[in-house]
């Protein structure tokens, strides 16, 4: 009996090493081939040259500022709505049908496919909305992103919200301060760690979106100007160029960059939550 | 009773309801100006319900319904005129559990003074260091200033939370059992301090400990499943209570 468990244990112990083992073999495989596929081809004028022949030939300057001008302006935009919306739903109103129709909404949009994202985007932004957006543009591929990750961003700020404790309110509230003074003096700041774990989420999926982008954000491989520029971003261009140049030397090459924007955001982000809560607790 | 005292506030038949349940039934309480007012009673009694009343904190809670009138400095505190936010100015309150925000020292005690408009920086700093002083823990922290206030020990923690509520210079301060976190030695620092307040504030003390009570205020109220059952000078209460129930708790028979 004693023997029959002991079995049973190592079995069991030899089995979840070997999950935790495999799970990280695969991803140093994934990378690793990526990397080593395409690392010969990144070099300084790769990275700071113009695309030639539709991205078979030449750099991907364009590409990177075009990612780097998406982020940014999807996140400027979604980061105090997602923001706002937790304060409202964790501050300023009690469970009611209203919250829980929110949070139900949420939470399935957090569960559809990006590319019907896409779709709606399309529609609606690049369709109807063109003569605001200038058709296929960078502020389309925004919204839509934005539209994508709100549900991402509500959460884990809510969440984050949560856990701050209810006697810093109490306290600040006994000593005749608003609510919006509780909130954005005590409640914002306590929860601001939590709140950058989940912008950092977010960036993370609108760097790696690439269906609802090909039908939103236009494709063009010029240096973007304006947000009613169309644009692309790197996975979107490791796309069409390994579907429609072949030339996978390249597609390989911009897979290398990007794996590299989002180690350098998660540990740049990771680094910015350090510092700010080091500074405050 | 005594009514050469000025008074603070007179409460005259509150009830309070959660949802069905009544929390407190008819309390009438006079409490005496520059007076330290203690509110004993085993747990669930309504004494701390009754002093979250006094600054309206039970508006936080949905469901609350509350009857009666209390008149602080003679004015209604319920009428629709009166600004909750200028109340809770004017009635300060410490908790139970220390909760100092965490952000630094000063920022703590400099809170109130800048949610209610306060910018100029050596006022600001004029005001922190005052108040530190008169929760005696300026000696303590006056070299870090700066340093998170979650890094103090728990009775630290609780002077600073006293002093955080004295920079609002307020005229009442309500403390729900405030020393029942903390331990022996800093339990008596905070009622040496709670002592030496009462020449300046009206104060009304919760709390579990009979001793405590006995200690340091003037007056007791004790209450029992909603209704005060005697109120009067602590010394009487202690030694000659009126209702059979007074005599029976602060004796040890229940609670």
């Amino acid at each position: 009996m004693h023997n029959k468990q002991k079995i049973l244990e190592s079995l069991i112990k030899g089995f979840i090493w070997f999950s935790a083992i495999g799970t990280v073999m695969i991803l140093l495989a994934i990378m690793g081939y990526i990397v080593i596929k395409g690392i010969g081809f990144v070099n300084f004028e790769f990275l700071t040259s113009t695309p030639k022949r539709m991205g078979a030939e030449g750099g991907i300057f364009p590409i990177i500022v075009g990612t780097f001008y998406f982020v940014t302006l999807t996140m400027a935009i979604a980061t105090p709505i997602g923001v706002g919306a937790a304060i409202y739903l964790s501050e300023y109103t009690r469970d009611n049908l209203l919250t829980r129709t929110i949070r139900f909404t949420t939470e399935l949009l957090a569960g559809v496919p990006s590319i019907i994202f896409g779709l709606f985007g399309y529609a609606f932004f690049v369709i109807l909305l063109k003569e605001y957006t200038g058709g296929w543009s960078l502020i389309s591929g925004a919204l839509t992103a934005t539209c994508m990750i709100l549900p991402i961003l509500i959460r884990a700020s809510e969440e984050a919200l949560k856990t701050v404790p209810k006697s810093y309110r109490e306290g600040s509230f006994a000593l005749g301060a608003t609510k919006w003074q509780t909130v954005y003096k005590v409640v914002l700041p306590t929860a601001i760690p939590g709140i950058l774990t989940g912008i950092i989420l977010s960036i993370g999926r609108a760097v790696g979106e690439t269906a609802a982008l090909l039908l939103t954000l236009g494709g063009s491989l010029l240096l973007a100007t304006s947000m009613y520029h169309g644009t692309r971003t790197l996975p979107m261009h490791l796309y069409m160029v390994a579907m429609e140049t072949g030339n996978m030397d390249q597609a390989f090459a911009t897979g290398v960059v990007l794996l590299f924007v989002l180690l350098f955001i998660n540990l740049g982000a990771g680094y910015i939550v350090k510092k700010i809560f080091v500074k405050n607790i | 009773m005594d009514i050469s005292i000025k008074s603070k506030i007179i409460t005259s038949n509150v009830n309070l309801f959660y949802g069905d349940f009544q929390a407190l039934k008819g309390i009438n309480m006079d409490i005496k100006e520059n007076q330290i007012t203690a509110l004993i009673g085993p747990s669930g009694c309504g004494k701390s319900t009754f002093l979250r009343i006094l600054n309206r904190m039970n508006d936080l809670i949905p469901s609350v319904r509350i009857e009666g009138d209390i008149l602080m400095d003679g004015k209604n505190i319920f009428d629709k005129d009166v600004d909750v936010v200028e109340l809770r100015k004017k009635v300060g309150m410490v908790f139970q559990a220390p909760n100092p925000f965490p952000m630094s020292i000063f920022d703590n005690v400099a809170y109130g003074p800048r949610v209610h408009g306060l910018k100029d920086k050596k006022k600001l700093a004029d005001s922190v260091e005052k108040s530190l002083k008169q929760a005696v823990l300026w000696d303590e922290v006056k070299d870090k200033l700066h340093k998170s206030a979650l890094s103090l020990s728990g009775g630290q923690q609780q002077r600073l939370c006293i002093a955080r509520v004295v920079a609002v210079e307020p005229n009442v301060l309500l403390m729900d059992e405030p020393t029942s976190a903390l331990d022996p030695i800093s339990t008596l620092k905070i009622e040496e301090l709670i002592r030496e307040l009462k020449n300046d504030y009206t104060i009304v003390i919760v709390t579990h400990n009979m001793q405590q009570a006995a200690r340091i205020s003037d007056k007791t109220g004790f209450f029992l499943t909603g209704d005060l059952i005697e109120y009067d000078e602590t010394t009487k209460i202690f030694s000659n209570p009126v209702d059979k129930r007074t005599e029976d708790y602060i004796s040890g028979r229940f609670g």
